[in-house]
């Protein structure tokens, strides 16, 4: 994989990457609060059943996983354990933000002890919204994420430039059901 | 000190020499054990710190906290209806439950009663909330002991039971369906022979979890005579519902309490086992299963007519007072203490929620156990994190 460390990728051996990539990533739960449950349904259910998108919900530990869902409300108190394990990622990551509390403090918004938004520690890529939101809302969110991933420049992202687009200019992040975050 | 002959003080010292050789070998390292905050097995953000000696715990506390979200001071700044949105998060699998003891003391406080269709509704929908949480407990303790099907079904035969509570109240997870003098809405057409079907199916659910888990050769020996509670210690560190039952206290809020919910007009039993040990309260909680849906048979045959909402004032003030009513939750014991000064909120609301006393016996429990079992033992206490730090 030299050509990606040089940067130095050329676009079509960059989509069959992202194809590749986008079909085979291994998600870790972190269930933090309501919305856990609802992620289990989605990811563990014979309902919802996430691995028909190519999603793969059971990685030992952080550092075998390429996306995380926090699901839930993150508090102060927890916040730091957040930031860890997310920094225990490896690269490429990405983060799904699942349920109103992860996205900016729900209906804690004025609690002293929750963190209002995950989005204040670590990055966010989709936000899912709703309080908690059904299993098929955090499905469009993988689903989303995913055309994210085929549109990535993977040699931009191996310099550390974060999500940086091949084609369309749209690097801001996603909200299932809506538009771009004001 | 008597005199040793030469020969004697080196078989001594020989002696003493190959007792310390041996306890060289045989000695065990002190080392602290530290589980969560993120952790499958604690069924959120629980911590547990333990300290080990070889592989057993000498000494064990939780850490809780890490997902406390400060209910009590938010009611203060709430309306007495935004408190009822509010305090569905606190157990997130039986939400309906918690609404009930609030509303009821609420109630209380403004003397108004329900009519008796919308009490029927109510405890319907607290059973389903209870099969709801409980039903998924079922599943999840088989991943505890590294059998993953469990959880499967769980998750299968608990989808009809979301869906009869969406049904109903519009809210898959957090229904927000309850109401000071009786229910937002009336049932849906065709509900409740929908739920007939969905009870059957119930049932099936938990004959395949007593044969495929309780049965299980391997399941039996993680959690027979281990963690034993005995009756004593189980009142004084304050457990509540199943934890206390299989210890075999004979207590139940819905028989011992005289409430305005129907279960005056239904037939159960309560389930006692006299062990105290995780099997007991894993055996407990599917009894508890079926007893629920034996209930909610009852009561889908014999609900009564007439309006499901009291005449209650358009906005809702509370006259000044204080009322205690607690309920018997699917985790055990809840009851709120509502002070009201005669406001549109609460003054102060004390929430006694069942998981932070269940989990306060786990340093007790856990003394002297092996490192596998601490999971078998949390499992089969059964704690919702919201349910401990609120």
């Amino acid at each position: 994989m030299g050509l990606v460390d040089r940067g130095r990728l050329p676009a079509p051996l960059t989509k069959l990457f992202n194809l590749g990539r986008s079909y085979s990533m291994w998600v870790y739960q972190w269930g933090l609060a309501c919305c856990a449950i609802e992620m289990g349904a989605a990811f563990g259910s014979p309902r919802y059943d996430v691995m028909r998108l190519g999603v793969i919900p059971l990685p030992a530990s952080p550092r075998q996983a390429d996306l995380v869902v926090v699901s839930g409300t993150v508090t102060d108190k927890m916040a730091p354990a957040v930031k860890r394990l997310y920094e225990q990622m490896p690269e490429p990551k990405y983060v799904i933000s699942m349920g109103s509390c992860a996205n900016c403090g729900g209906p804690y918004w004025d609690s002293y002890s929750v963190t209002k938004g995950v989005d204040q520690i670590i990055p966010v890529d989709v936000y899912v919204p709703g309080c908690p939101p059904r299993p098929e809302a955090l499905l469009e969110g993988v689903v989303l994420l995913q055309q994210r991933i085929k549109n990535e420049d993977m040699a931009a992202r191996w310099r550390g430039e974060g999500f940086t687009p091949l084609q369309r200019a749209e690097s801001e992040p996603i909200v299932v059901g809506g538009g771009p975050i004001e | 000190m008597t005199m040793l002959s030469e020969r004697q003080q080196l078989s001594y010292i020989a002696a003493q020499a190959a007792d310390a050789r041996l306890n060289v070998e045989l000695e065990t390292e002190g080392m602290t054990l530290n589980i969560g905050p993120q952790h499958p097995a604690t069924h959120g953000t629980l911590r547990i710190i333990a300290r080990l000696d070889g592989e057993q715990v000498v000494w064990a506390e939780p850490v809780a906290g890490y997902m406390h979200r400060g209910y009590e001071k938010l009611t203060e700044v709430r309306t007495y209806p935004q408190v009822t949105a509010l305090i569905n998060r606190i157990d997130w699998l039986g939400s309906f439950a918690n609404e009930v003891p609030f509303i009821l003391a609420a109630e209380q406080l403004m003397e108004v009663e329900a009519p008796p269709r919308a009490q029927h509704i109510r405890t319907i929908l607290f059973e389903l909330s209870r099969i709801a949480n409980v039903s998924l407990f079922l599943g999840d303790l088989g991943v505890q002991m590294g059998a993953v099907t469990p959880v499967f079904m769980a998750f299968r035969d608990r989808e009809y039971v979301l869906n009869l509570i969406e049904g109903a109240t519009g809210g898959r997870f957090h229904p927000n369906f309850d109401r000071i003098g009786g229910l937002k809405d009336d049932l849906p057409k065709g509900w409740i022979d929908e739920t007939r079907q969905v009870m059957k199916k119930l049932r099936n659910f938990c004959d395949e979890i007593e044969d495929l888990l309780f049965g299980n050769e391997i399941f039996q020996s993680r959690t027979r005579g281990i963690g034993v509670i005995p009756a004593e210690v189980a009142k004084e560190y304050g457990l509540s519902g199943a934890n206390l039952r299989a210890s075999g206290v004979d207590w139940d809020l819905r028989r011992d309490q005289k409430l305005p919910l129907a279960y005056d007009k239904v037939d159960f039993r309560v389930w006692t086992h006299p062990d105290g040990d995780s099997w007991a309260r894993c055996w407990i909680r599917l009894q508890e299963v079926r007893e629920a849906t034996k209930i909610v048979d009852q009561l889908i045959e014999t609900i009564p007519a007439g309006p499901v909402m009291a005449k209650v004032p358009r906005i809702i003030k509370v006259p000044e007072g204080e009322a205690w009513v607690s309920t018997e939750n699917p985790l055990g014991e809840m009851g709120y203490y509502v002070v009201s000064k005669g406001d549109l909120g609460p003054f102060r609301v004390k929430i006694r929620s069942a998981s932070f006393n269940n989990i306060s016996i786990t340093p007790w429990v856990l003394k002297g156990v092996y490192v596998p079992d601490i999971i078998t033992i949390l499992a089969s206490l059964y704690f919702i994190l919201g349910d401990i730090d609120r």
